[in-house]
Parts: C-alpha cells; sequence; structure tokens
C-alpha cells in the first residue's frame, strides 16, 4: 500500500489531487510529496476507469473490436479506429483504396486539430483563462459538425472499418472542409493573441517543467511531449501509413523542453495539419470507399503490429492471431501512459504552483492511460 | 537597472493583457459571429445531421412492409449483443415453410450506436435515426420490438 495521507517520515507533506480534481479532466490521482511549497515526487495511482478493453477485444470479432477503441483516447478516436483498422488490414493483406486512404488521412488530421483545440481551451481553463475555452469549442464545434455528417457521431464515430471506412463522405464533405480551412486560418492568430502573447502566461510556462531529450527517449515519451525536447518522433514522417508519404509536411521539433515549447509544437502543428488537409481535399480520387473482404475476418496466424501518430503521440497495436475470428490477445501501447510516467522526473524541484501547468502541456487523456 | 525592467514589465504586462481583452471586447459586440444554440429552447428547429447514429430502427412503408428477412446477421455482428432475433415459420399458401422474423427485439440500452449491424444487414432492412431525446423514466421501455405488429416482409425481398 502507498502512504496517501499525513505526513512521511521525514515530515514531508502529502497531497492528494483527484480523482475529482477539475485539473486532471478524468479519474486520474496522484499523489504528491512537498516539502513546503517544492514538490519532491508524485506518485500517480491508476486503475479508476479501467474498462479492461484489451480482455475484451479478445472476444469481439476483428470488425467489432474498433469500436471499442474509440472509448481509449477518445478525443483521437478516428486514429485510434485508423491504427486497428490498418493492422487488421496488414494481416489480411488487404489493399485498400486511394479514396479511402485519402479521406482516413483527412480525418485523421480533422481529429489531431480538434483535439489540439480541446487541449488548448482546457489547459488555458487550468492556468486561469476562460476566454480560450469558448473560442476553441467554436472552431471544434465545425469540426464536429464535418464528423456528424459523415461519420454519424462526434466523438465515438467508428467510421474505419478494416478495408477501408464506412460510408461515402456527406456529400457536403469537401465544401465544409474547405469552409473550416479558410475559416480556421483566420482565426488562428486569435490564439496568440489571446493567450501566447499573455505575459502571465508566458512567466508561468517558460523554464518550467524541463525534460531533457534522453529523459524523453528513456521514459518513452512520444508526440508533442518528446518533439518539443528535441526528439524526433513523428511516425508520420518515420513510419508513413497511408498516404502520409505523398502528402509535405514539417515536423514541428523544437529544443526548449520546457512547458512554452511543448505548448508552441501543439500550436505549430495545427497550421501543419491545416496544410495536409489542404494538399488532400481537392484530390480524393474516385473509386470505391471500401474494399472488398470477406464476411468473416481471419487473421492467420503471427504477430502483426501497427503504429501511429494520435493527437498524444504514438499508439501501437500489437495483436497475436491464433487464425481463429477472435484476436488472441492484444496490446495496446498509449501514449499518454508512456508521458504520464515523465510526470514525476518533470515536476520535481519545481513549485506546487507549476504542477498545473506541467500537466496540462502533457495533454493527458485519463481513458488512455488506463484502458 | 531594476526599475526600468520593472516599468517594461508592466507596460509589456498591460499591453498583452489589453490585446488579450480586444479579442474578448469584439465577440462581446459581434453577436452574429457566436454559434451556441440555446436547446432546448430550439426544440422545434433543430435539426441533427441525417446520418446521426441515434437508435436503430427498422423503416416500414405505407402497407406496413418491411425488408427483413430474419437472417440473423445484424444479431452477429453486434458487439454487445443488443438484438435478438425471434423467428417463426410461415406457410405460404402452396405449403412451403419459410423462416420469418417473428420479433425483432433490440435493447436500447445495451446499444452503443457503432453502427455495424446497419452495416452488416444485406436487405438494408434497418437504418440509424437521427432521434436523440430517448430516456425514460422505466428502464423496461428502452427494450423495444423494431418490426411492428401485424408487419410482413416486402414482396421480393429475399
Ligand atoms: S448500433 Fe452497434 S451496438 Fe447498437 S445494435 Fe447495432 S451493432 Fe449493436
Ligand atoms: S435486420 Fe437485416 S441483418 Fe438483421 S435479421 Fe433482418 S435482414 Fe437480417
Amino acid at each position: 500500500m502507498f502512504e496517501e495521507i499525513g505526513t512521511t517520515a521525514e515530515g514531508d507533506l502529502l497531497i492528494n489531487v483527484g480523482p475529482q480534481h477539475p485539473a486532471t479532466h478524468g479519474v486520474l490521482h496522484l499523489v504528491l510529496t512537498l516539502n513546503g511549497e517544492i514538490i519532491k515526487k508524485v506518485e500517480p495511482h491508476l486503475g479508476y476507469i479501467h474498462r479492461s478493453i484489451e480482455k475484451m477485444c479478445e472476444s469481439l470479432s476483428y470488425r467489432q473490436f474498433i469500436y471499442v477503441t474509440s472509448r481509449m483516447d477518445y478525443l483521437s478516436a478516428h486514429i485510434n479506429n485508423h491504427a486497428c483498422a490498418l493492422v487488421v488490414e496488414k494481416g489480411l493483406q488487404v489493399e485498400v483504396p486511394l479514396r479511402a486512404q485519402y479521406i482516413r488521412v483527412i480525418m485523421d488530421e480533422l481529429t489531431r486539430i480538434a483535439s489540439h483545440e480541446l487541449w488548448w481551451s482546457a489547459m488555458s481553463m487550468d492556468l486561469g483563462a476562460f476566454t480560450p475555452y469558448f473560442l476553441a469549442f467554436r472552431e471544434r464545434e465545425k469540426i464536429n459538425e464535418i464528423m456528424e455528417e459523415t461519420c454519424g457521431a462526434r466523438l465515438t464515430m467508428n467510421y474505419m472499418v478494416p478495408g477501408g471506412v464506412m460510408a461515402e463522405p456527406h456529400p457536403d464533405f469537401q465544401k465544409k472542409v474547405k469552409a473550416f480551412v479558410a475559416d480556421f486560418k483566420k482565426t488562428l492568430h486569435e490564439y496568440d493573441e489571446l493567450i501566447t502573447g499573455n505575459i502571465i502566461f508566458q512567466n508561468r510556462m517558460k523554464g518550467v517543467g524541463y525534460l531533457s531529450p534522453e529523459d524523453a527517449i528513456s521514459y518513452g515519451c512520444t508526440g508533442p511531449v518528446a518533439r518539443a525536447s528535441g526528439v524526433k518522433s513523428d511516425i508520420r514522417k518515420i513510419a508513413p501509413y497511408d498516404v502520409y508519404d505523398k502528402v509535405e509536411f514539417d515536423e514541428i521539433i523544437e529544443t526548449g523542453g520546457d512547458c512554452f515549447t511543448r505548448y508552441q509544437v501543439r500550436i505549430k502543428e495545427m497550421s501543419q495539419s491545416i496544410r495536409i488537409i489542404e494538399q488532400l481535399i481537392d484530390n480524393i480520387p474516385d473509386g470505391d470507399f471500401q474494399a472488398k473482404t470477406k464476411a468473416v475476418l481471419k487473421l492467420p496466424k503471427g504477430e502483426f503490429y501497427q503504429r501511429v501518430e494520435t493527437a498524444r503521440g504514438e499508439l501501437g497495436v500489437y495483436i497475436v492471431s491464433e487464425g481463429a475470428a477472435q484476436p488472441y490477445r492484444i496490446k495496446f501501447r498509449s501514449p499518454g501512459f508512456s508521458n504520464l510516467s515523465a510526470l514525476d522526473h518533470m515536476v520535481r524541484g519545481y513549485k506546487i504552483g507549476d504542477f498545473i501547468a506541467i500537466m496540462g502541456t502533457l495533454d493527458l487523456v485519463i481513458p488512455d492511460i488506463d484502458r | 537597472m531594476f526599475l526600468k525592467d520593472y516599468i517594461t514589465d508592466v507596460y509589456r504586462a498591460t499591453k498583452s493583457l489589453l490585446t488579450g481583452m480586444k479579442l474578448t471586447g469584439y465577440y462581446f459586440t459581434h453577436h452574429k459571429e457566436i454559434i451556441t444554440e440555446q436547446y432546448p429552447d430550439n426544440r422545434t428547429t433543430l435539426k441533427l445531421a441525417d446520418r446521426f447514429k441515434g437508435e436503430v430502427w427498422m423503416p416500414h412503408d405505407e402497407n406496413n412492409e418491411h425488408a427483413c428477412t430474419g437472417c440473423s446477421s445484424c444479431e452477429i455482428a453486434c458487439p454487445n449483443g443488443t438484438i435478438k432475433i425471434i423467428s417463426k415459420f410461415d406457410v405460404s399458401p402452396e405449403g412451403k415453410r419459410k423462416k420469418a422474423i417473428d420479433q425483432f427485439v433490440y435493447r436500447l440500452d445495451m446499444c452503443t450506436m457503432c453502427g455495424l449491424c446497419v452495416e452488416a444487414c444485406p436487405t438494408d432492412a434497418i437504418k440509424m435515426r437521427n432521434t436523440f431525446e430517448l430516456s425514460v423514466f422505466d428502464r423496461n421501455n428502452l427494450i423495444k420490438r423494431l418490426n411492428e405488429p401485424g408487419s410482413k416482409i416486402r414482396e421480393g425481398v429475399e
């Protein structure tokens, strides 16, 4: 058992953040050891939202298990589904029609923007600014509307299926995405005006929560957290899937390693996502939206692995198949878990007031950590 | 030196705060650009996307006929055991026995609106409807029978 209450033998104070704390945005329980105002240690206690998704998947068929993964990292639901569809296609050796690949990548990038927007608004709110919340949700609402029209859901889309996507995009899809892109480019500067340039915000973020490149690698950090420390980790560049090798975009790499850098990486990633969408949206080829697959999918005996870049980092799906219609074992490597494990290292020596800022820039989604 | 830094800081802080406040002020005076919907006051005009996955339903035509053959594909495709097909055997005038649907039981309380059942149906007999105010006071009301009483399969659907 861990100590959770009172003081330690050295006289340090133990403080519980969560499981119901507004800044954790989910049921995450952190036990802080404080020496005065200085944080000596952080211990995450997990398991409050464990739903045993991996075990559940073992009883579902290869078509069915995809919908469950929307419930892991619910802000990157599309990208999770994408990873699962890709690994099944890899096992079955199905060629996905180009049209489906284009749609998938556009959807992925829209999801990424929506996710970063939610992170931006939630993190700003943690730091005491409330206006960003409404501003970012206005843009996010437009993405949600696009999703709703095409996929039929706003958060847990389940639009990707092995072999392609579930349905043709809505007739208005292209028009709406283009309108969104145009609007978004016009309003992106508002983000900087409102928060990035704000002196209070900068003082709270700069030089706080430093993570060195070596530590980022040894803790297995991925995504914007690693890239802010100067580690190349974008799976879209390292191991391109679908049409990511055909589009031009920059992997945002900064070397600051502090909270402000992580913040900037995400803001810049949004413009890169817009760049990808712009290249694809006008060139969606004609053709099928789904490859022909058998009614019952059976992966051959063996092991299959696929990784994708979600809004938070590298998501890996590992399937062990015994040749049956259900997977023998599924393992998800979630980005949130690894990023959280670096939290202890990042907050040591900083004040408790910095803690929320550091945690905010990690962009934790708790169901992704617990699964 | 210290004083100069201090004053510069105060100046920069005030300026950055005012930049932010300007934006807030802009939206305060431009109501037209606000897209908040006044739900539930706008119930009469609110329209969700046609594809919105609200609940599963079975469309019937004016003769109270549907397209469900009772093949159970949807039941197998559903990851949650939401659907139960209770079938019966129809006897045609020529004396042939044919499998047909007796009751299509749909448990809304167990449905995750994934849409896999609609995908699996070979005759497009079921669809997702964009209704969303589905709460009821008694949970038994969530167990629904989707084929209307007295309905039968449309002529020509195999
Ligand atoms: S929508 Fe999904 S959960 Fe609901 S009945 Fe259909 S297959 Fe089952
Ligand atoms: S709804 Fe469709 S899949 Fe389900 S039993 Fe009827 S015909 Fe078969």
